[in-house]
């Protein structure tokens, strides 16, 4: 958590904020530090109650409890017009009425910036987005990351406290948004406003932002940065939802300090490490996950060296996809598919289906999780 | 060329009824009528063309008085109409959600099921001497005597408005209800208030059904009879009475041709005025 960090360099914190509907809580008792100037984004499945938690921010949704502070000054009672916080709606929401340079002068208008400043303004704010004639243009003429940056400027223009983003690339296609993933960071570094970011796509999470909370049913489940969070998930929900993993589940044969063995639901025997709160004893249900590319692939035994786990199988399928290329690999005793990074080292190249293989990780790559809901485990610890 | 013939016959056959409809009941009777309001009866049974009819209503002063008063009342009632139901038209569209939205949209329906003749006379109940009205202020001791309310321009713009409601409302709701809300709330958050959010995003979205609900009530107000006659009675001066005038009283068909083409072209120059004065186009407005 980023919550030790002096007053001054916080531009929002949120104390034990909850919203209900109708008696279920969409966001249930959630506190966070947002430090000036970073990308902070919030990672989950619809429905987790990121949006609402972000409308609550931007003003359009008032909470039930708790208090949200800008730098410091609680803005719970202040209206959606007067907060120094802007936000990028997911379909984006430009004004069709208006072309581009209008758009962006919106708000300097509304703030009654004198008429001769909001021209210098607007055309400054195209130059930093990188499209400095478009301001005549009509919104419609616009492609999808033209108008996200329009967006984004139109924001920018009225340099607000913090920056509050929807979801701006849901509704872009693949390729597109993988660009814009990488112009929105730099663009954040640039200009140096705070961003907070929601998203259901972790993988945008992780390449922009320089801490991610991952949220579950209206709780932040797990803060930190996207290392943190990908190589030291603190709960099964996190590992899960955080990167591809394979997953079993089993009960906890033996525990000692080096790890625990686990026998799973199909008879396989592994070794793992614990992870999360809260330790392992004999007989816990407990849920393994294991990342595809911490998984060394051999043609014999002997290839993968020191290994905890040692599973022999059948190559079931290959995904190749160029360097994230996978291969789905049917273990022979139990019957389970294990996902397994292909090796770009050409090694693997003439793989086929059918070919045996065998495959072994680490005890410590192998994160054990006490199984149940996540309400369950936050209660016992 | 061989696809040509049956695709021909299909967009006759399509385009028939309203190509039949179109001149059978609307060019071929104007064009009727231009011809009768062209000529003037110098004997019985010998007639001249002659722009006489049109020269009339121009040096008559109570004809284009009439015609006058009846286009001003009808743009008043229009935008009385609209400012009436573009508050109503926002919170159906904007503020409700799901079944009450339908129920109230359904609510404003309602009072058309019943002719208008019927719903004007409703009108005359509550206004006339011995209506209901009169008689509760009699009661409450607020007046000495019976009032009438009736025969009065006030009347005749409560009727008129009451009846061009819903033609209003109708296109009103559905070009709100096609304004996305989070256009609303980029507004707000970008720092508008209430007024400049309506001013700058609310209104010139909704400019198109402004114009297509407009165009529609000052259209049927100008041309309406029975609201004003009835509720307006002998001295309504309203210009569609004077139409009937001619034709049937009178039976001067050639003068009344000649005011209903007027009333055509009149009514066609002010809804192009208001459309230039709004920068819409009528193409716009029907979409």
């Amino acid at each position: 958590m980023v919550s030790g960090a002096p007053a001054n360099d916080v531009d929002l914190e949120c104390r034990r904020l909850v919203k209900r509907f109708g008696g279920l809580a969409a966001v249930d008792d959630v506190s966070f530090t947002i430090a000036e100037g970073s990308f902070f984004s919030i990672l989950g499945p619809s429905g987790c109650g990121k949006t609402t938690l972000l409308r609550m921010i931007a003003g359009f949704q008032y909470p039930d409890e708790g208090d949200i502070l800008i730098k410091g000054r609680s803005i719970v009672s202040v209206p959606p017009n007067r907060r120094p916080v802007n936000m990028v709606f997911q379909h984006l929401a430009l004004f069709p009425m208006m072309n581009v340079a209008e758009n962006i002068a919106y708000g300097l208008k509304r703030r009654g910036t004198p008429r001769s400043e909001i021209a210098p303004k607007v055309q400054a704010v195209l130059e930093r987005v990188g499209l400095p004639d478009s301001g005549p243009m009509r919104v419609d003429r616009l492609s999808g990351g033209q108008k996200q940056r329009i967006a984004i400027a139109r924001c920018l223009v009225l340099d607000p406290a913090l920056l509050l983003l929807d979801e701006p690339l849901g509704a872009l296609d693949l390729k597109l948004r993988e660009r814009l993933k990488v112009e929105l960071k730099e663009l954040q570094s640039q200009v140096g406003t705070t961003f907070a970011y929601i998203t259901h796509d972790q993988s945008e999470a992780l390449v922009m932002s320089d801490h991610v909370a991952v949220m579950n049913e209206g709780r932040f489940v797990q803060v930190g940065t996207p290392q943190e969070l990908y190589f030291d998930p603190q709960t099964a929900f996190v590992a899960g939802f955080v990167g591809d993993s394979n997953r079993w589940t089993g009960r906890v044969e033996d525990a000692d300090t080096t790890g625990v063995k686990v026998v799973t639901a199909d008879d396989l025997s592994l070794l793992g490490a614990p992870a999360g709160a809260g330790g392992l004893a004999r007989g816990d249900r407990v849920e393994i996950f294991v990342r595809p590319e911490s998984i060394i692939l051999g043609h014999d035994a002997t290839r993968l060296g020191a290994v905890d786990n040692r599973v022999r199988g059948r190559v079931e399928n290959i995904l190749f996809d160029g360097a994230n290329s996978r291969v789905m690999v049917r273990d022979g005793a139990s019957g389970h598919e294990i996902m397994v990074t292909l090796p770009q080292t050409g090694e693997f190249a003439a793989l086929s289906r059918g070919q045996e293989v065998h495959l072994g990780w680490t005890l410590a790559q192998a994160k054990c999780f006490p199984a149940g809901d996540d309400a369950a485990r936050a209660g016992a610890a | 060329m061989k696809a040509g013939p049956p695709f021909r016959l299909g967009l006759i056959l399509l385009l028939a009824p309203i190509v039949l409809w179109l001149s059978l009941l609307v060019i071929l009777p104007h064009i009727d009528m231009l011809l009768i309001s062209l000529r003037v009866r110098v004997a019985p049974r010998v007639y001249e063309t002659s722009l006489a009819n049109y020269v009339e209503f121009f040096t008559e002063p109570l004809y284009w008085n009439t015609f006058a008063r009846t286009a001003i009342m009808s743009v008043t009632a229009t935008a009385m109409t609209l400012l009436i139901a573009f508050p109503v038209s926002y919170y159906i569209a904007k503020m409700l959600r799901g079944r009450t939205k339908n129920l109230l949209f359904l609510l404003c329906l309602v009072p058309f099921w019943v002719s208008e003749l019927v719903r004007t006379f409703g009108w005359m109940i509550l206004l006339r001497e011995t209506g209901i009205v009169s008689n509760l202020l009699q009661w409450a001791g607020l007046t000495a005597g019976p009032v009438e309310m009736l025969y009065n321009d006030a009347a005749i713009m409560i009727g008129l408005v009451y009846t061009s409601l819903l033609f209003m409302v109708v296109p009103l709701v559905t070009t709100l209800d096609s304004l996305d809300d989070s256009l609303i709330e980029a507004g707000y958050d970008l720092g508008g208030n209430g007024f400049a959010v309506m001013r700058t995003i609310v209104v010139p979205h909704a400019m198109p059904g402004i114009a297509s609900g407009c165009i529609v009530v000052f259209m049927l107000t100008l041309g309406n009879y029975l609201t004003p006659i009835l509720l307006g009675g002998k001295d309504s001066l309203w210009f569609t009475d004077q139409i009937y005038t001619q034709f049937i009283t009178r039976f001067n068909w050639e003068l009344g041709s000649a005011f209903g083409f007027l009333l055509l072209v009149l009514s066609s120059i002010i809804v192009w005025i208001g459309l230039r004065l709004s920068g819409q186009t009528l193409s716009e407005s029907v979409k």
